[in-house]
């Protein structure tokens, strides 16, 4: 950030020991930065670490091999073109996470857009804005939960449908299926996309809009020349939390998935229930290895950092 | 481009229970400058939204050119409006911005290049066409939201405030820059503003406006020389607003009235308050011995005559001046607060 060295210091107030406030400056930042090392940065190592660690039925030896990795692309490059068991399980789990994307796209954008300008006052987009987050009362999995007294066989909807005569015998696909868990996923997520898309948009200036319409632009076409724009930082923001959530995801795909559904997060967790930690660490270090290269594609599309 | 002439029909706009504009009448010919001259809140601004079409009216009709217009979106009255924060988008460059209008009429490239590019260089910008609008000085920002506005080749052009985002001396820049475009295109200007001496500078017609309704409509020799009503005398300044003894009230220019010592009872008796030398001119600040007739006047005199026959602090003077000075005043308000006198050279 900015160091107190090179830049000249204008503002009076800040002249005064501009020493001893770099040194407050480091002390601030302390308790977060020790936060940090001890809770993300040391586990991360010891992941990396441990997922060149030797293992085999009885015990794990410190050291350094590639097999583990070895081992999680076994045969892939042979088998081409079909796909070996972990290119079927990333393949999957970028399905979901595609899916989940769009939807979450679709309906945080639509929802954003309907807060930002068609609720006209503040205090109406706040209460709106606090019933958006009032799923988020209760735990991730209560929430997974509520859906299969709905969607279950003799759930509220298929008894709701066989009673309209829409349908003769129950629906299927409606719980423990793709289905269900994309639901799941939407359910969940919607609102990590809606809020950075919605900061956008309340940031728009209400007279580019009427320039817009001004210059001839109908709805939609101010929508997708001004408005898409100028959302894109908070597009781009939404989908990296979307995408590392849903990429990483175990809980959602295990519980509306029947147990049923490969996700590489499954994968790991399965690993290690085993105790084949070196293996489920190598898997982990290549799952992040992808997130770390879509967010990095995604960033590519938008400067955050100039936008925020 | 052709200029188009603008007509307001007992127009009024309400928001709720609040009147913000109240029935007014103009016109406004083809070709012509016109300022919305007014402090904040007279509806000025709505007026403008109006004829723009960013506001519906509540009531009343309004004309662009034969047409009646009321029921139109912006785009399809012939008329651009440049907005007080220019509202470029901050996301095109400079030519994108002013290509907006015709590519959202889809106008081909090439074609909306090039006649985005002819605006840039009517307004001497061509030199930033591959600039972003945050890359630019806000007298530049103008300019482009100018070229803009006037690419769709609009009949009447709307400005909001155009020049209140500017420092002192790009706006005397500016303002002449728009006067010799207006006279160049030879299309209607209709120019919001809360400053006089802009509306002054510019304006074919100043429309002074006052709590939603329009105070007095003519050119500005005509308002200045002549003020309708005491609001509009205080408002443009460099008056006095005086209650005549056997009622109703007049205004008197600063510079035309007469002092001479003593009080008479034919004219307005005072006692000296302030003496400023303002080069020129000399500005006394007069306080009337009878309070009713005004809380305060000010009498500019030419430097000359001050120095024949000069006053000083606490002196008794009779101000006078000529019948054809004084000009009654249509809502004969009693005189309240002060006259609005800021700079005025006689």
């Amino acid at each position: 950030m900015m160091d107190g060295g090179g830049v000249p210091v204008v503002v009076d107030g800040l002249r005064a020991a501009p020493r001893r406030s770099r040194g407050a400056a480091y002390w601030q930042a302390a308790p977060f930065a020790i936060v940090f090392l001890l809770f993300f940065i040391v586990p991360l190592c010891l992941t990396v670490a441990v997922s060149f660690w030797h293992y085999d039925e009885y015990s794990l030896q410190p050291g350094f091999t590639f097999e583990n990795y070895q081992e999680v692309f076994d045969g892939c490059i042979a088998k081409l073109p079909s796909l070996c068991v972990t290119f079927a399980t990333y393949l999957s789990t970028l399905r979901f996470a595609l899916m989940a994307w769009a939807c979450t796209l679709v309906l945080g954008f639509g929802i954003a857009y309907f807060l930002a300008f068609h609720v006209r006052t503040v205090p109406m987009q706040m209460a709106l804005f606090l019933i958006c987050t009032v799923p988020f009362w209760t735990s991730n999995i209560i929430r997974m939960v509520a859906w299969v007294p709905l969607l279950g066989r003799n759930g509220l909807v298929n008894q709701g449908l066989q009673a309209l005569g829409v349908t003769d015998a129950p629906l299927d696909w409606l719980l423990y299926s793709e289905f269900s868990v994309v639901l799941a996923f939407v359910h969940l997520y919607t609102l990590f996309m809606m809020v950075p898309i919605f900061n956008s948009m309340a940031r728009i200036d209400r007279s580019l809009i009427e320039a817009a319409r001004d210059a001839g632009a109908s709805g939609w076409q101010t929508l997708w020349n001004v408005v898409i724009p100028l959302c894109k930082p908070g597009i781009v923001i939404g989908s990296i939390f979307v995408l590392t959530i849903v990429m990483g995801d175990f809980v959602t795909v295990g519980i509306m998935g029947g147990q049923q559904i490969a996700s590489i997060g499954k994968v790991i967790q399965v690993q290690m229930s085993y105790l084949q930690f070196p293996i489920a660490a190598a898997n982990a270090v290549v799952l992040l290895g992808i997130v770390l290269l879509m967010i990095w594609a995604l960033t590519r599309l938008v400067d955050i950092r100039r936008e925020l | 481009m052709r200029g188009a002439s603008v007509e307001l029909i007992q127009v009024s706009k309400r928001y709720g229970a609040a009147l913000a504009v109240d029935s007014i009448d103009l016109k406004v010919p083809a070709g012509s400058y016109c300022c919305l001259l007014g402090p904040s809140g007279c509806g000025k601004t709505t007026t403008l939204r109006m004829i723009a079409g960013h506001e519906t009216a509540s009531d009343g009709n309004i004309l662009i050119g034969p047409r009646e217009v009321g029921h139109l979106p912006p785009a399809g009255r012939g008329t651009a409006m440049m907005f007080q924060s220019y509202a470029l988008f901050p996301h095109l460059d400079c030519l994108d911005n002013v290509a907006f209008g015709p590519r959202m009429r889809g106008v081909d490239k090439a074609t909306r290049r090039r006649r985005a590019m002819e605006m840039l260089s009517l307004v001497r910008m061509e030199g930033y066409a591959s600039r972003l609008p945050a890359q630019l000085s806000g007298g530049q920002q103008q300019r482009v939201a100018l070229a803009r506005a006037l690419v769709t080749e609009p009949s009447v052009l709307l400005l909001d405030e155009p020049l209140s985002a500017l420092d002192p001396f790009l706006r005397v820049q500016v303002r002449a820059e728009l006067k010799r475009l207006q006279t160049e295109l030879g299309i209607t200007f209709i120019h919001v503003t809360h400053s006089q001496e802009e509306a002054m500078a510019l304006s074919d017609l100043v429309v002074v406006m006052n709590g939603g309704r329009i105070e007095q409509a003519a050119e500005p020799r005509e308002v200045f020389s002549r003020p309708g009503t005491a609001f509009v005398a205080r408002f443009i300044g460099g008056h006095n607003v005086i209650a005549l003894p056997r009622g109703g009230t007049v205004a008197v220019r600063v510079d035309r009235m007469r002092l001479s010592a003593g009080a008479e009872a034919d004219g307005l008796p005072a006692r000296v308050e302030t003496v400023e030398y303002q080069g020129s001119f000399v500005q006394l600040r007069l306080v009337p011995l009878d309070a009713a007739r005004a809380p305060e006047v000010f009498a500019a005199l030419p430097d000359n005559s001050f120095a024949a026959q000069p006053f000083a602090v606490g002196d008794i003077v009779t101000a006078r001046w000529r019948r054809g000075d004084a000009h009654p005043l249509s809502d004969g308000q009693p005189p309240a607060g002060r006259p609005a006198l800021e700079e005025i050279s006689p």
